[in-house]
């Protein structure tokens, strides 16, 4: 064999050794690319197992008030009641007295203001828009007894209402327009003696029914909720979680954990998900760095008043109309009332997508007495933006209307609306705003100019429960995308595959197109050259005419 | 007719798993950046990822290879026959003339070829893979104190990375094109999948006797 022959198969062998290489990393690689492609995220959390194994254990309590003597008692009052647990519970009302869920007012700062209180007392609402003068029929939902006007006495432990929230026998009601007073049907032994833990029924007695009917003001929380799907409320669901309202909202010397920015202003003591889930509950690293600008809420609540609608719109300036001489009513196919006599017409809507505003946890309202800055007014001002580290994109309920205002002072007012009997200038008897507003704003102790107007507000609710089954939760699409995305409305920031710069995209398309085009062009010129010099070829040299071209 | 072996293996593997990859990137790139819907931007998000990673890990090996080989010196740029080589792109090739340039096996690339790659490479591709980087671990602050990179814009991140693409889409059709400029429409393409060239008896003879040149001490 030829030296040179040798180096040839050497050569060969060596080529061979090559293409086996590559077929392996080409193998290697696609490989690779479809485990990439195919796989499929585990849906094992470990860290969400802990948590399910950890609630699921429902805490037993340590002491049956069924047992204990100085329960055995046949209450004349509710008041009693009170004294009763006070016998054993020697400093508990301390803790209930400095509660806002006692005092109806919380103080914080708040920028512009300085350090101020807010609450149900001071704070304004679009709904039936205050309590000021409204007490008696308001305090229903004060754990108090005895609220009928603003000069009640905070300071007196037996108006504490121990069993709105602790009642576990579900008897426990308080009376329609009763100051906060258990209806008479109510056995006091019984709920004494049944007292526990409060319940999602304790809670959603007020909770859901804020606004004067169940889920109108929150949309994300309604009775529904006392028994649902996992579907609706994964935490709540009775086929889910089951979850009390204090396993998130827990409490420490009766300070509960969790705000609501109708009311509340600063960004302190507020129930999160991270208190449970941390801040990288996701299995996926980019799911998990969302949180630094999105909050949980955000993707897991898609949509909130999943069962029962809740009121989207209420316009006061409707309200008042009668038919011979007598308020009326008129509803719509689900049973929601589109208008009331004494409240006006309303908007409800189900299964509704949430709106979404940047909210760094500080928050200010409207309170009753300040002037009207812009209009629709803000009756709540979320603050936030996306320049700000705190900011996050929450969900939230914008619930809009128009009410009563006092055009010369420039500024909401308070009407009485509730009134015993007609003849007291309440608006829900007598159907008169001049008196209505008259006598809210006197006892309000602020004047009032006699000319009245209405005018357009919004408020924003944020949409906290009714999170979704994680299948359920908001897809990345929805989001990031050119039109119509959930966040369409919210700017200042760059979201892929929402934005893109416009200029740059047009020159590119035109680039890419001008180049196509050339590069066409081009081919076109010499296959036409080639055929013309085939040609002339031919011409000249007529006995190569059936040798292939080159 | 004499074949001569152009492009080793790794150069072959590396050309066309970086083309496929760079065109996979395009397809999902462009559906993030909501120019049409193939595969749902969630998917295509996690798979522009993916590849994203597998293309920096063959250019990394790319890197090691053209060092490591000495084929870097392919790229060093020259002016000679730069103008001859536009010229016949822009006349020569219509009127059938010859290559002004020979393609050997030490010198691959004409001269127009040397400066558009060390272009592609030196610029092109750095700004979108750097712009890409960034973009991919473009973090804020958060709880978990993660990197930051919050001064720079993602907006502005985002910009020089289409324009990466755009760019790079451009150089895809011309360089396809240019592919047919060979002495048959489909003689590069091949070359690029054997490594293997036909070239004229006489081609060979000069690069042989280029090769017994350049080998000399």
């Amino acid at each position: 064999m030829h030296y040179e022959q040798l180096l040839i198969m050497i050569v060969r062998k060596r080529d061979a050794m090559l293409r086996n290489l590559l077929f392996v990393i080409l193998l290697i690689v696609f490989t690779l690319v479809l485990v990439n492609v195919l796989h499929q995220e585990d849906s094992y959390n470990l860290k969400l197992e802990e948590l399910k194994h950890k609630y699921a254990l429902k805490p037993v309590p340590s002491v049956n008030h069924n047992k204990l003597p100085a329960l055995q008692v046949n209450f004349k009052s509710p008041q009693e009641v009170t004294e009763a647990c006070l016998q054993c519970h020697t400093e508990t009302h301390k803790e209930i007295m400095a509660s806002s869920h006692w005092n109806w007012e919380r103080a914080s700062y708040v920028e512009g203001r300085g350090v101020s209180s807010a609450g149900k007392k001071n704070v304004m609402n679009n709904f039936c828009i205050g309590t000021n003068s409204n007490q008696q029929s308001c305090a229903k939902c004060h754990i108090g007894f005895g609220m009928t006007s603003t000069h009640y006495d905070f300071n007196n432990a037996r108006n504490v209402d121990c069993m709105v929230c602790h009642d576990n026998s579900e008897e426990y009601l308080k009376g329609a327009s009763m100051a906060g007073y258990p209806d008479r049907t109510v056995n006091l032994e019984n709920v004494a003696q049944s007292v526990g833990s409060p319940r999602k029924s304790n809670c959603g007695s007020c909770h859901f029914f804020g606004g004067g009917g169940n889920n109108v003001k929150h949309g994300d929380l309604e009775s529904a909720q006392l028994s649902c799907s996992r579907e609706v409320d994964v935490h709540m669901g009775a086929n889910g979680m089951n979850l009390e309202c204090v396993a998130c909202h827990t409490a420490e010397n009766h300070k509960m954990l969790g705000k609501l920015y109708s009311v509340s202003t600063d960004n302190s003591d507020r129930a999160t998900c991270e208190q449970c889930h941390t801040s990288t509950p996701h299995l996926s690293d980019v799911l998990n760095r969302h949180d630094s600008k999105v909050s949980c809420q955000a993707c897991h609540i898609p949509q909130y008043a999943k069962v029962n609608s809740t009121k989207m719109s209420w316009k006061w300036s409707d309200a008042g109309k009668l038919r011979n001489g007598q308020p009326f009513e008129e509803e719509d196919s689900l049973g929601n009332h589109n208008y009331l006599s004494i409240k006006g017409s309303f908007v409800w809507e189900r299964n509704v997508k949430p709106d979404y505003v940047w909210f760094n946890g500080t928050a200010d309202q409207y309170l009753l007495g300040d002037s009207i800055q812009s209009v629709p007014v803000k009756m709540n001002t979320l603050n936030g933006d996306y320049h700000d580290r705190l900011s996050k994109i929450i969900p939230v309920k914008i619930h809009v209307g128009d009410q009563i205002y006092d055009k010369v002072y420039n500024r909401l007012v308070q009407p009485k609306l509730y009134g015993e009997a007609e003849g007291d200038s309440a608006f829900w008897k007598d159907f008169k705003w001049d008196e209505a507003v008259a006598a809210g704003m006197k006892e309000s102790g602020l004047p009032y100019s006699g000319e009245y107007g209405f005018i357009e507000t919004e408020m924003y609710w944020p949409v906290n429960h009714m999170v979704a089954p994680k299948s359920q939760s908001v897809g990345c699409a929805e989001c990031h995308t050119r039109s119509n995305g959930r966040l369409a409305k919210l700017s200042g920031f760059y979201l892929p595959g929402r934005d893109s710069n416009e200029t740059l995209d047009t020159l590119g398309f035109w680039m890419f197109i001008l180049t196509l085009l050339s590069v066409f062009g081009h081919a076109m010129v010499r296959m036409l050259a080639k055929i013309y010099l085939n040609k002339y070829e031919k011409q000249v040299i007529s006995y190569e005419e059936d040798k292939p071209e080159e | 007719m004499e074949k001569i072996y152009i492009y080793k293996g790794f150069e072959r593997f590396w050309h066309w798993t970086q083309a496929s990859l760079i065109l996979f990137l395009a397809l999902t790139g462009f559906e993030v950046h909501g120019a049409f819907h193939v595969f749902g931007f969630e998917k295509a998000a996690a798979f522009h990822r993916t590849a994203s990673w597998l293309l920096i890990g063959l250019i990394i090996l790319a890197i090691f290879w053209h060092i490591t080989t000495g084929e870097w010196r392919q790229y060093i740029p020259t002016t000679k026959q730069l103008k001859e080589q536009i010229l016949y792109y822009l006349k020569g090739i219509f009127k059938g003339e010859p290559h002004p340039t020979e393609k050997t096996e030490l010198s691959k690339l004409n001269p127009l070829q040397r400066i558009v790659y060390l272009g592609f490479k030196l610029i092109l591709v750095p700004l979108t893979i750097l712009s890409g980087i960034l973009y991919m671990l473009y973090k804020t602050f958060d709880q978990n104190n993660l990197i930051v990179i919050e001064e720079y814009p993602l907006e502005s991140i985002a910009f020089w990375h289409t324009l990466g693409a755009i760019l790079l889409m451009v150089f895809l059709v011309v360089h396809v094109y240019m592919t047919t400029t060979g002495k048959t429409p489909t003689s590069n393409i091949k070359a690029m999948i054997t490594g293997y060239e036909e070239f004229d008896e006489e081609h060979k003879e000069e690069t042989v006797k280029n090769k017994n040149t350049k080998n000399q001490p």
